[in-house]
């Protein structure tokens, strides 16, 4: 079980824990605000953007070349992005905090 | 060749030189063909602008038959952040479950309707009547406006042969110009009421504003939902197996749908104006000239793609630029994505299998290329399972 939290651009904190499925997945599921995961999940849309805690970094590991591409043009991407459809929950994220982008 | 198979025209020129050269009424095109370079220019707004004469980033272009602007579409940041910001939440109502709810039920009369006749020509009978059905949920107008719209037939926005016909567009503009009386007379909750009740940084939209918008709505909508419902359909008639492994495996649906459009790629390529002189892809770019976004080409990518010209059902990172790219990507996408994910699951529901009985090639000439894009006419017959 993997305890993520989200923190949304109005400031609201939500912690969810989970087994399997993507973390933007999750998010949808739970109507988290700013993530909507239009393409489903297969890295296309970049409306699953979140910030990682500079400190959980090490949680998610580095993204793909393909989402790096992506984020590349994002004109609200940092070094902490990520596309969350690119992350897979599992026990290594736990504990991870991810502020949503948008 | 199979019937259903789009091929890649763009092949050779994109992995030698990546871009190609058309000409359009005396206003060449450089068309860009590497997804990294689409990306690039699509999110470059100061260089490769939207907001040119109404018409231009048309290919082929508009310029002569209209004066409207399209909004969003023809406008740049910043005042296009204002707009979208204006008109998404209304876009996305595709998501509410009781959208889905009327368009599944659209959907299941229609497949239903076509499993009762002996043969169906798919464009008109079927993939016109569910676009222009569909559409009357993202208006928010009464179910029987669709009669009006598919009575226009298929044609009523481009016409055979190159130049585009400025007295079918007037049947559209026409239209308009009568709901948006309506509308301001007796306003309902429908997106032309929305819009003229609105303001984008404290200022009415005005009634041409308005116009600019609904326009876009249908034109924007209309031959790529065609093409896109029309080309699944024709991909399910030779490929019974993907019918059967969506029934039995409903949960890769989503990943279905980004596919087809990445295949489809149902708009081929959209224009931008070189704002200063410039160079892509090691080509110079002069002020003032246009170059056009190659969607379908960037689409089949190989430095992208594993097996580009494949439709791969469940491909799991899919990075396509079917809905175009950054701040233009496609308004109407929410939409489009629900109408086939719908029709994909209903179709591996209730329909056997498809048989192709005759079918006639859309087929766009770009310069240097000619690209299918889908069917000026397909007749099939569907079998119910
Ligand atoms: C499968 C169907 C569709 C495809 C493949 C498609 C494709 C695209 C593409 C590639 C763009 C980007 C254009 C650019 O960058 O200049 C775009 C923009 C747009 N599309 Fe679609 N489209 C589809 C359906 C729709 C529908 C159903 C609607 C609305 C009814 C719609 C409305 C729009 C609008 C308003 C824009 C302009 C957005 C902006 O400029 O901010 N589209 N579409
Ligand atoms: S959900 Fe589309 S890119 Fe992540």
């Amino acid at each position: 079980m993997a305890k993520i939290t989200f923190i949304t651009q109005d400031n609201e904190t939500t912690v969810l824990e989970a087994n399997s499925g993507s973390v933007m997945e999750l998010a949808v599921q739970n109507n988290i605000a700013g993530i909507d995961g239009d393409c489903g999940g297969v890295c296309s849309c970049a409306t699953c953007h979140v910030y990682v805690d500079p400190q959980h970094t090490d949680k998610t590991g580095q993204a793909s070349e393909i989402e790096q591409d992506m984020l590349e043009l994002d004109d609200d991407a940092n070094e902490f992005s990520r596309l969350c459809c690119q992350l897979e929950v599992s026990e290594a994220l736990d504990g991870v905090v991810l502020r949503v982008a948008r | 060749m199979k019937k259903s198979m789009l091929s890649d025209p763009f092949e050779k020129a994109r992995e030698n030189i990546g871009y190609g050269n058309m000409d359009d009424q005396g206003d060449p095109v450089t068309m860009l063909l590497r997804l990294k370079d689409v990306r690039k220019t699509a999110h470059n707004w100061k260089t490769f602008q939207s907001g040119a004469t109404p018409g231009r980033i048309v290919v082929p272009s508009e310029v002569n038959i209209r004066d409207v602007r399209q909004i969003p579409f023809e406008v740049d940041p910043p005042e296009h952040t204002d707009y979208r910001k204006l008109v998404e939440p209304w876009f996305k109502r595709p998501l509410e479950k009781e959208y889905q709810a009327k368009l599944t039920q659209q959907i299941n009369d229609i497949i239903d309707e076509v499993l009762q006749l002996d043969s169906v020509e798919v464009v008109e009978e079927f993939s016109l009547k569910l676009q222009s059905r569909a559409l009357t949920l993202l208006l928010n107008v009464p179910y029987e406006e669709a009669k009006t719209w598919i009575d226009w037939g298929t044609h009523v926005f481009r016409s055979e042969g190159v130049a585009l016909d400025g007295d079918k567009a007037n049947i559209l503009y026409d239209y308009i110009d009568e709901q948006i009386e309506r509308a301001d007379k007796a306003p309902s909750d429908d997106l032309y009421s929305v819009l003229l009740a609105a303001e984008v940084n404290g200022k009415k939209m005005t009634k041409e504003e308005v116009k600019g918008v609904m326009i876009l709505t249908f034109a924007g909508g209309r031959d790529t939902v065609i093409n896109a419902v029309t080309n699944s359909i024709a991909y399910f008639a030779e490929h019974p197996e993907s019918l059967q492994r969506l029934k039995d495996e409903p949960e890769i649906t989503g990943n279905a749908v980004e596919e087809f459009i990445r295949y489809f790629s149902p708009l081929t390529h959209m224009g931008r104006v070189v704002t200063e002189d410039t160079q892509v892809c090691e080509h110079a770019a002069k002020a003032n000239s246009r170059v056009s976004l190659c969607w379908a080409s960037a689409n089949r990518d190989p430095k992208t793609f594993e097996n580009p010209n494949d439709i791969v059902l469940d491909r799991k990172i899919n990075p396509h630029v079917g809905f175009g790219f950054s701040h233009h990507n496609c308004l109407g996408a929410t939409h489009a994505r629900q109408i086939l994910n719908i029709l994909i699951s209903t179709l591996a529901n209730k329909v056997q299998s498809i048989d192709i009985v005759e079918c006639q090639e859309n087929v766009e000439t770009l310069g240097e290329f000619k690209r299918k894009v889908g069917y000026d006419s397909i007749r099939v017959q569907f079998h119910p399972r």
